[in-house]
């Protein structure tokens, strides 16, 4: 029990830190950086409550998918980077300001929650329930009866923002001559060929 | 010492503060921006998940799956306008984006 409550301390501080990290940092590509750290850690912590696919999805999808397309992105502009960070220092005492009232309402909010209803007081004392299966199981029983039309459309909405984005970033450079097959065979044949009368010792 | 729900529901607003707190400083940076909007789905699905295990109920880990989906799209088709915007007017700051005010 003393090893998990370490771990978790561990990591939850990890992901903070490097969230921190995310939003300070001087660099975006540090920022990319950081932010697959913050989403490795939060995938120990889910680990560690026994959500263990979402874990791998988090991995997955963020580690290996998003966070490599912010890095391609931050490093496919070529954008000026002391420009970019004026007006940090002027945003911040009203942000820190707009920040700590935020985090002191939702902690109260929680407090009350806590010592008040016995939402989650109750579910705090009953722990971690385990199920009857392990998990991966467990979500593939509900996602693909009950919820499948929901997993449907998580994949119509994936086509789409495929779609999307190719149809945004597609485009056809002017000077580039690409074969464009169709035209060539629907070329008629008075286009194409011409029939010349050549004169005798007269040359075309 | 046991880890109950009450601290993962801490550490999930701790990051959504700090989400919403890099949209406020980053104010020039697109880039950062989104990535403070996923720090803030990441704390949505923390919520989720915990909830979720403490009550032994697992739909809430497939409503984190569907929020992690609409997260992809959104990074993706977000990624997608800034590279175009950066082609069309070679800036990515936020202030300069007023192309659509009437």
């Amino acid at each position: 029990m003393l090893l998990q409550a370490l771990a978790f301390y561990v990591f939850a501080a990890v992901t903070v830190a490097s969230a921190a990290m995310v939003v300070v940092s001087r660099n975006p590509v540090y920022s990319v950086l950081f932010l697959i750290l913050a989403f490795f850690n939060a995938a120990a912590l889910f680990v560690l409550i026994g959500a263990e696919f979402i874990a791998m999805i988090l991995v997955i999808v963020y580690v290996g998918a998003v966070a490599v397309l912010f890095l391609f992105v931050v490093m496919m502009l070529d954008i000026n980077l002391t420009e970019l960070r004026e007006g940090f220092l002027k945003y911040l005492p009203v942000g820190a300001a707009i920040g700590v009232v935020l985090l002191a309402e939702i902690l109260l909010g929680l407090g009350v929650l806590g010592a008040g209803s016995a939402t989650v007081a109750s579910l705090d004392k009953a722990g971690a329930q385990v199920l009857a299966v392990d998990n991966t199981r467990a979500i593939g029983r509900v996602l693909y009866t009950q919820y499948f039309y929901l997993f449907q459309v998580a994949g119509i909405v994936l086509l789409v923002a495929m779609i999307g984005a190719i149809v945004l970033t597609l485009r056809s450079r002017p000077g580039v001559r690409r074969q464009k097959v169709s035209e060539q065979l629907y070329r008629p044949k008075d286009q194409t060929i011409t029939v010349v009368k050549v004169p005798t010792r007269g040359g075309v | 010492m046991t880890i109950g729900l009450g601290h993962y529901l801490a550490v999930a607003s701790v990051l959504f503060t700090l989400g919403i707190l890099g949209i406020f400083l980053n104010r020039k940076n697109v880039i950062v921006i989104l990535m403070c909007v996923e720090l803030m789905l990441l704390a949505v699905n923390i919520n989720l998940v915990a909830f979720s295990v403490f009550q032994g109920n697992v739909v809430g880990q497939v409503f984190a799956m569907l929020v992690l989906t609409v997260a992809a799209a959104e990074a993706a088709i977000g990624l997608a306008i800034l590279v175009v915007y950066f082609r069309n007017r070679g800036t990515i700051a936020v202030e300069d984006i007023n192309a659509m005010k009437g």
